[in-house]
């Protein structure tokens, strides 16, 4: 975590350097104009070195186009320019420049030579190293790690003795072993590089040293072995951790899913096929929502999401309270009969949004706080991910709260445990229905609205996720909000850690198997109440 | 030959109702297929091809509905997946008809199926071997969905999975298919399925005496299966099926095994929903992994639903109500379909929940019954408490 | 042939089932003699009902010994073969299966021990028939054979279920609140049918209607907290002041 904040924050002051940079513009021109006066490769050497000098990284285009031996000066004014196929370029923009007739001969190449190509290079990994930018000088360093560029070796450790930043200076230090490794140095130091390689880690690391391994030999080879096999338990353990952060969020997806479900599964005892239809009216709020403030008011757009939690709750609770009332409460002790008559309700809603929205897939819009991806050590994790498990915990966290904290939970909870007692001690066992269904759709409506950042919204929205809800309610157990947290995560690792071996088809189908048969074991789920009053 | 005797009729009473729609079936069958094929194209009379591959196609899916209420009416069971035997007996006719293809396919590759060639297949994998032979795929027809059903009803049973929970899982059970079913990889021709048939026992599939053919053997299979359904009713055994659908705890404490009698029936009826998909599959031509989609397994729900669960004929009344709807609907006006659908389900469990068959009979009954009581009271005997009954109505 | 282990019909030593951590039986004990019949009380919660499950197999005991006709280990069997083997319970809620005529009720309650191919394919056995009538007489419903259970009072379900029992022909019935929610008339009815049935069975009778007990005659177990509180005459067990003060009331 520490590293990702660092690398947001050295990106900040980047930009506010870059800003700066522009000042130093007028030193350079006058320098490489000086390339048409070289007559010896001494003077080109002195001039490359008075470049390097500068420390500016914007005569990294003439350096390299010197050494591509693109670098030319017009005889008639000496004024340099990059030639290319024919065309002139500014040496220091690289901005076309119209140059008139364009005859080849009126151009003279700047002489070059490969021992002056290797002080060009080494100048240009320093200059890099020395950018004022610390994103570049980092990249610079990952360039020359990643290649193992033993000529960049000695501007390293001059960089390094200067350098201030410890991100850099770690990244440095890395670059400086990976050189020294590919370098005609000793074999301690050649070690010592091994071993701060090692300790870097990553599929870069392993990837050199693998590279090395071939041509090393002697107590070098074991080393490097050593280190490769090192790496890549490291790596797996990435790799595994990974996989759960994916597994988390595919938990998250499910939990969100699945959590209105375990309530109205576990208070009436009905299965309400629908569900994923009130998932899906809370996808299409957001739609709605968006269309609207794209139409009226865009600059609301970063609220969008925050605007359609709310509306999205009350349609789906709106819609699962009329389906209560209109339908539900009239079949009530046949649960074999609410499932059917919910999924003609799923049906006939499906429909509905079909004529109304068009049988095509929406796109929902995700806010820039939703875009993007950041790393923590070998980690990537996308910020619409990280919201939606956040997301879902934080409704798993007011959901839980509701139900042990306030009157209305308590009633609930009387009402799941014993029906018929909770009627005789008061309670207005069907206002409890009715507003239990009510709220386990009104969260599957905000669910619809997180949803709808990962994916597609379409009629059919709902159900692709019914079936997995099913799963995740019957695994977890009835009547326990935890049992739901658990069935959702460990469905979703499963799942995940499946997928790079199973394929993620059959993946899916090997967990669906393994729940039919974790059901025979344990028929009311992981988190089953027990004793006389289940029998009832 | 006692064993197969027709039972006792004092005690296994076999209806009137399902005689006469034996018999109806059988006029049925046979006058289409006169219609289709004796009677010449320009009478009135005549009845066109594509009618007769419709009905064809209902006397399958009704099958299919007979097969579900087997489990459903009389057992208790709801499954939300009989789709998956129906599509995996159409899947081992539909292998038979690959074979049959022979040298005909696009490729003209002598054994492997086109879609084979395609994926680059080398060789057929083993589980397709023996297919070439009909005795072997009539084997298969009955037997994978029947060892499916047995394997999953005998580990659901044993650990007394019912109700939702048992719908859920048979749901998950024809998910997990159909997603297997999509993979190339599986051998079944992925996405597409298998299709393109040529010929079944060397007869032309395209041919209208095959096709008249095929619909007047799903209409003996149906009669058949009216049959069995009747049979095992009217016994001893199908009073248990009753008796354990009401009172599953009450017949394990009279010394039954409850979870014997489902998985009979349960694998009963899975053999009978493989054979109506053996012989869906060479009528419509295709067999697809969207046989598998669990909203078609919900669908044979509704048509056993409308046209009356418990009740013999009530399945093959609603399936040929409900797809004859269908059909219609679609015709004329498409999008409205799926409303209908979605409100004859609310419709049927809210206000229909014995479906068309059952209300009737009950109807009739009551009408009859009503005169004996009347007799009864006078005879001085104990009156029947409404509060009973009303609560035995709201039981079920 | 395995030793009988004791001569009893019903023998139950230190029993305790939890559930939740709730003891529903704590050290429960009791004998039971061929022939004998014998009526438990105890208030709401004694155990009762938990008991029953545990000899019919419904519920496994956490500890104890629970054995039938001496050598049966029925910790160790399901529901099933128990009642196979010749135990019979009536439940606290009479279940009948509502869908069939009495006569099928008992019918079936008769073809436990059959195999799925015999109820296919058997017919009706004179004996069959015999036997019907003969549990006809004794539960009085004669009249009332070929009407649905659905349509039977609550008490005549009751003694349906009674019925039920004689046709499973067993050694031992266990019988929970026969005569709960039953008018005088019937209750005393009832009584004089469990002590018919009591000539030629072993049974256990569950009741909180002191009259019926009464009625019965029989010794009495009361049960409190899952174990035996007293055991003797009624008269005995109602002068016992530790069964006045958890049930009876002073």
């Amino acid at each position: 975590m520490l590293r990702g904040i660092s690398v947001v924050c050295s990106w900040l002051i980047w930009s506010f350097l870059a800003c700066s940079a522009s000042a130093q513009e007028v030193d350079i021109k006058p320098i490489i104009a000086e390339f048409a006066q070289a007559k010896k490769f001494r003077d080109v050497e002195v001039i490359v070195e008075k470049l390097g000098a500068t420390g500016d990284s914007r005569v990294g285009s003439s350096l390299r186009a010197l050494s591509d031996g693109k670098l030319k000066f017009r005889i008639s004014d000496g004024e340099v320019f990059i030639v290319e196929d024919g065309s002139a370029f500014d040496p220091i923009t690289r901005e076309k420049i119209s140059i008139g007739d364009g005859d080849p001969n009126s151009f003279k190449k700047v002489k070059v030579k490969n021992s002056l190509r290797r002080k060009i290079a080494a100048t240009l990994s320093g200059l890099t190293l020395k950018s004022t930018s610390v994103e570049r000088r980092l990249r610079s360093a990952s360039t020359i790690f990643k290649n193992a560029d033993a000529r960049s070796l000695e501007a390293l450790e001059t960089a390094l003795v200067d350098e201030e930043n410890i991100d850099v200076r770690v990244a440095f230090s890395d670059a400086k072993a990976a050189a020294t490794l590919a370098s005609d140095r000793s074999s301690d130091e050649k070690l010592i590089a091994i071993d701060r390689i090692i300790e870097r880690g990553g599929s870069d690391a392993l990837s050199l040293l693998s590279r090395f391994s071939i041509r090393a030999d002697g107590e070098l080879k074991t080393a490097i072995d050593a280190g490769i096999s090192k790496i890549q338990s490291s790596l797996a353990v990435w790799a595994s951790a990974q996989n759960v952060w994916y597994g988390i969020s595919l938990g998250s997806v499910l939990l969100l899913a699945a959590i209105g479900l375990a309530i109205t599964f576990g208070v009436m005892g009905v299965i309400n096929m629908a569900h994923g239809e009130m998932v899906m009216l809370g996808a299409y709020t957001t739609f709605a929502v968006q269309e609207l403030i794209r139409a009226s008011a865009p600059e609301l757009f970063a609220w969008s999401l925050a605007i359609a939690l709310p509306l999205a709750f009350l349609v789906s609770g709106t819609v699962g309270l009329i389906m209560e009332r209109g339908l539900i409460r009239f079949l009530y002790g046949r649960p074999l009969e609410t499932l059917l008559a919910t999924w003609g309700v799923s049906l006939i809603l499906q429909q509905c949004v079909r004529t109304i929205f068009g049988p095509t897939n929406r796109e929902v819009g995700n806010p820039d706080w939703m875009s993007g991806a950041f790393e923590i050590g070998h980690l990537s994790i996308t910020w619409n991910r990280l919201w939606i498990v956040v997301f879902a915990m934080a409704v798993f966290t007011v959901l839980y709260f509701i139900i042990n904290r306030t009157s209305f939970g308590l009633d609930m909870r009387a009402v799941t445990q014993n029906r018929r007692m909770a009627g005789a001690m008061g309670i207005r066992t069907s206002w409890v229905d009715a507003m239990t269904f009510a709220l386990g759709s009104g969260i599957a409506g905000i669910a619809g609205v997180a949803l709808s950042q990962i994916g597609n919204v379409s009629p059919n929205l709902g159900q692709s996720y019914i079936i997995d809800s099913f799963l995740v309610v019957v695994f977890g157990g009835v009547g326990n909000l935890w049992g739901t947290l658990v069935g959702a995560m460990s469905l979703g690792i499963m799942n995940k850690f499946l997928e790079p071996y199973a394929g993620a088809v059959l993946g899916k189908v090997i967990i669906l198997i393994a729940i039919i048969l974790f059901i025979q074991k344990r028929p009311r789920g992981l988190f089953a109440l027990k004793g006389r009053a289940v029998e009832v | 030959m006692t064993l197969f005797s027709w039972p006792n009729r004092t005690e296994n009473f076999v209806g009137v109702g399902t005689k006469a729609a034996l018999l109806a079936l059988a006029v049925f069958a046979v006058a289409i297929t006169f219609a289709n094929l004796a009677v010449p194209v320009g009478s009135a009379l005549h009845i066109p091809d594509y009618i007769v591959a419709l009905l064809g196609k209902f006397l399958c899916y009704a099958m299919l509905a007979v097969s579900l209420n087997l489990v459903w009416g009389y057992c208790g069971i709801l499954s939300l997946g009989h789709g998956a035997f129906f599509a995996l007996g159409g899947y081992a006719m539909g292998m038979y008809l690959m074979r049959q293809i022979g040298t005909r396919g696009v490729y003209g590759h002598p054994v492997l199926p086109d879609f084979m060639v395609f994926l680059n297949y080398k060789e057929l994998p083993w589980f397709w071997t023996g297919f070439d032979q009909f005795w072997f795929a009539a084997l298969m027809i009955m037997l994978v969905p029947g060892m499916l059903a047995f394997v999953f009803g005998w580990l659901a049973f044993r650990s007394r999975v019912s109700g939702v929970y048992l719908s859920i899982i048979t749901q998950a059970m024809t998910y997990a298919l159909l997603l297997a079913f999509f993979r190339n990889d599986m051998g079944f021709g992925g996405n597409n399925g298998l299709t393109d048939f040529k010929e079944i026992f060397g007869f032309e599939l395209q041919s209208r005496e095959t096709r008249a053919g095929l619909f007047f053997a799903s209409a003996v299979f149906l009669g058949l299966f009216v049959a069995i359904t009747a049979f095992i009713t009217a016994s001893r055994f199908g009073k248990l099926l009753v008796a354990t659908r009401d009172a599953e705890a009450r017949t394990r404490f009279l010394g039954f095994r409850p979870e014997k009698v489902k998985l009979f029936v349960w694998t009963l009826s899975a053999v009978m929903a493989g054979i109506a998909g053996a012989l869906y599959v060479p009528q419509v031509g295709i067999i697809n992994p969207g046989e598998f989609a669990p909203a078609n397994s919900i669908e044979i729900v509704i048509w056993t639903a409308v046209g009356g669960r418990g009740t013999i004929i009530g399945p093959v009344v609603g399936a040929f109500l409900v797809n004859g709807g269908k059909s219609w609907f679609t015709g004329l006006f498409p999008e409205v379909w799926l409303f209908v659908l979605g409100a004859l389900f609310v419709f049927t469990t809210l206000f229909l929940p014995k479906g068309v068959v059952g209300t009737v009979r009950e109807a009739w009954t009551t009408r009859r019954s009503t005169a004996s009581r009347v007799t009864k009271r006078n005879e001085g005997c104990i009156q029947t408490k409404n509060g009973d009954q009303t609560q035995a109505v709201a039981a079920e | 042939m395995k030793e009988r282990l004791t001569s009893s019909i019903l023998y139950l030593d230190n029993v305790h089932v939890a559930f939740d951590g709730f003891k529903a039986i704590n050290g429960l004990s009791m004998v039971l003699q061929p022939g004998e019949m014998r009526a438990i009380i105890g208030p709401n919660g004694a155990g009762k009902t938990t008991m029953m499950d545990i000899i019919t197999g419904k519920t496994a005991p956490d500890a104890g010994d629970v054995f039938f006709d001496g050598i049966v280990d029925l910790t160790k069997q399901d529901e099933s073969s128990i009642a196979t083997m010749g135990i019979g319970r009536k439940f606290q809620k009479p279940t009948v299966f509502d869908h069939h005529t009495l006569e099928d009720n008992l019918l079936l309650a008769m073809s436990g021990k059959q195999t799925i191919r015999s109820l296919l394919f058997s017919h009706r056995h004179q004996s069959e028939t015999e036997h019907i009538n003969s549990i006809f007489e004794t539960i009085r419903l004669a009249s009332r054979r070929n009407d649905l259970a659905a349509d039977l009072s609550h008490g005549q379900k009751q003694w349906l279920e009674i019925g039920m029992l004689l046709a499973q022909d067993p050694k031992l019935l266990l019988i929970d609140e026969p005569v709960a929610g039953m008018t005088d008339a019937e209750t005393l009815e009832t009584a004089r049918l469990l002590r018919e049935i009591a000539r030629d069975h072993t049974v256990v009778v569950v009741e909180h209607d002191m009259d019926f007990i009464r009625e019965l005659d029989v010794k009495v177990t009361c049960l409190h907290e899952g174990a035996v509180l007293a055991e003797g005459t009624l008269d005995h067990v109602s002068a016992d002041s530790r069964v006045v003060d958890v049930y009876l009331g002073r």
